[in-house]
């Protein structure tokens, strides 16, 4: 990472971003920046306001107060699937898949392509679905063998790959990741960290919240730490030790 | 993992393709059997009675399998049949005798859907949109539809003084006579009583109607997005609504569509008996999820086919059919039905199992 950075658009900046809940202040004054092509770790202890923080850019809550800018426009977001329409694709902790499914119908879920039966009849284009299932996976490097099987057959670190999929065929202008690897093993944990290793290639950044410093030093550029509300650390990854991450997680010194 | 893995591998993959065809090689064996052992079972007479007779149980699962595979269950369905028999004989009956036979038939289906549609409608607004668990709304509308029906019809069967009607539901759309040969819509005229024994009917106007509905309910589900909805929001509600899909209007046509197929089995029931009864339906609520259980439904949603639901109707008819044939007392048809729902229900649950490993 260099200072020519300074000189390259961000793709989100949000400025001064407040969240109340009653009387508790969730998110408090915060400002951050993503740049085209970062992955960048939000970290913090629970209750130290990145879900909430989170949940703002997704479209899940309204900002109390500040602004957020997509591209240098400003954005309001109704909801999350408003949130979606502009670029912005969350991966949730629960991946939000249908099990019973299989990968092409979760990659296009509520987003079907169809093609017309005998000029009348409206149905679904299972061969279009599969196809372009077939060459995002490939893009992604990921190989899922029987592409007709449903996901619940699959491992996690695969139905991981189908969230991510699903992210990047839309043509995600920002990914957020919600503890991607909270429930892998070591093998899969690793090719999460390819996977969004792979988004960087394709110039996507990504925001990955996750407890796991393991994760955040594997693929961040930079670290974002939150405590009590308030963005108490923007650090280069490489400039820092897990240990000054938790001091900042936790507020020693 | 080693060399015995091979082994149990394909032996997996054999009890594997087992779990999912059973069904089809139980009512294949019960027929064979049935043919054999029985007399007077494997003719067109038979057959086709066969058919007939499980139209309207047919009808009626088409609606369920949507409902079920959505993750829910309609308690109500049968009800809201009896309901809607009672009020399209009601129509039919009050409409001028100078009408077409057709133009009857259709008022009498139309306001019957209508009545079926409110009920639909609500059940699908209490289920979508206040959150009642579908078991809770659709059991108040099995009230509400059955007290509707009973006060409109006085609590009596409502006869239907269309003339002809009776022929709609039970006649056939070809006839042969070894004597006379081939007529249709309509069986030869002049025909002796004596030689009536000799006359066979083919293609059931009754099954053709359900041939056409089984087939509509078919492509919609394995073909259109709203059938790829329900299944959807079957698997996972949460993350169908995430993913854009308008679930709760989903699940309100969910209801109306199980309340539709309600309404037809309503006319069946009226072009066959020729009345219209609060309580047509009353026994059909076991036998419909039976179906559809059998089928390869699950109940908590998100898994279920037509066909696999055609399967389980056809199991439950061969067997009341057979049991009469073979002159065994009927009443075991009862036992033989719960029985195959608890296989399947194991099976089904072998067979998730299987998949995990």
């Amino acid at each position: 990472m260099n200072e020519a950075n300074t000189h390259v658009e961000p793709v989100l900046r949000a400025t001064g971003l407040v969240k109340r809940f009653g009387g508790l202040m969730a998110v408090n004054d915060v400002n951050m920046e993503i740049y085209p092509g970062e992955v960048v770790a939000l970290a913090g202890d629970n209750g130290a306001g990145k879900s909430t923080l989170i949940k703002m850019i997704s479209g899940v809550y309204r900002p109390d107060g500040g602004h957020i800018y997509l591209d240098n426009q400003e954005i309001t977001m109704a909801s999350p699937l408003a949130a979606r329409g502009l670029g912005i694709e969350t991966i949730y902790q629960d991946l939000a898949l249908c099990e019973n499914l299989d990968a092409t119908v979760n990659i296009f879920l509520g987003r079907e392509p169809t093609k017309r039966l005998l000029g009348i009849f409206k149905q679904v284009d299972r061969a279009h679905m599969l196809a372009e299932s077939n060459k995002v996976l490939e893009r992604l490097d990921i190989k899922i063998p029987n592409l007709r099987r449903p996901i619940r057959q699959m491992s996690g670190g695969q139905r991981q790959a189908v969230a991510i999929a699903r992210a990047v065929y839309w043509n995600a202008r920002l990914v957020i990741m919600d503890e991607p690897t909270a429930a892998l093993g070591v093998p899969e944990q690793r090719k999460v960290h390819e996977l969004i290793k792979t988004l960087k290639t394709q110039n996507v950044p990504v925001i990955l919240i996750s407890h796991n410093l393991q994760d955040i030093f594997a693929v961040a550029d930079r670290i974002i730490v939150m405590r009590r509300g308030q963005k108490v650390g923007d650090v280069r990854a490489a400039e820092v030790t897990d240990d000054e991450i938790v001091s900042l997680m936790v507020g020693s010194g | 993992m080693g060399v015995n893995s091979n082994q149990s591998h394909s032996r997996h993959a054999w009890l594997e393709t087992i779990s999912r065809i059973w069904a089809w090689l139980f009512l294949l064996a019960m027929v064979l059997f049935f043919s054999i052992a029985g007399e007077g079972f494997f003719t067109p007479f038979n057959l086709q009675a066969i058919l007939a007779n499980m139209a309207i149980l047919t009808i009626i699962a088409m609606g369920q399998t949507y409902v079920i595979i959505s993750g829910g269950i309609d308690l109500s369905a049968g009800w809201v049949m009896g309901m809607a028999a009672v009020i399209s004989a009601t129509v039919m009956n009050s409409l001028p005798e100078t009408l077409p036979m057709w133009l009857v038939v259709l008022s009498g289906l139309l306001t019957g859907l209508i009545a079926a549609w409110i009920a639909g409608l609500v059940n699908g607004i209490l289920i979508a949109r206040l959150n009642v668990p579908p078991f809770i709304a659709t059991l108040g509308m099995f009230g509400i539809a059955r007290g509707i029906g009973f006060l409109l019809s006085g609590g009596m069967p409502v006869p239907i003084y269309i003339k002809g009607i009776g022929f709609l539901g039970n006649g056939f759309l070809a006839y042969y006579h070894p004597n006379v040969g081939w007529s249709f819509l309509a069986p030869p005229a002049g025909l002796a009583q004596a030689d009536l024994r000799n006359l066979t009917g083919y293609f059931p106007f009754v099954v053709i109607v359900m041939l056409a509905l089984l087939l509509v309910a078919h492509l919609v589900l394995s073909r259109t997005k709203f059938g790829l909805h329900t299944y959807a929001i079957g698997g996972n509600k949460e993350a169908a609504m995430r993913a854009g899909i308008p679930v709760s209007r989903r699940l309100v046509s969910i209801y109306m569509l199980s309340a539709t197929f309600a309404a037809f089995a309503g006319l069946i029931y009226n072009v066959r008996f020729t009345n219209g009864a609060a309580n047509a339906g009353e026994a059909m609520l076991l036998d419909t999820v039976a179906a559809v259980v059998i089928g390869g439904a699950s109940l908590f949603g998100g898994a279920g086919t037509v066909i696999g639901t055609l399967i389980g109707a056809l199991i439950i008819s061969v067997l009341a059919n057979g049991l009469v044939i073979m002159r065994v007392n009927p009443f075991w048809q009862f036992i033989a039905v719960g029985i195959v729902i608890i296989i399947a229900v194991l099976i089904d649950q072998a067979r998730a199992q299987f998949a995990q490993e």
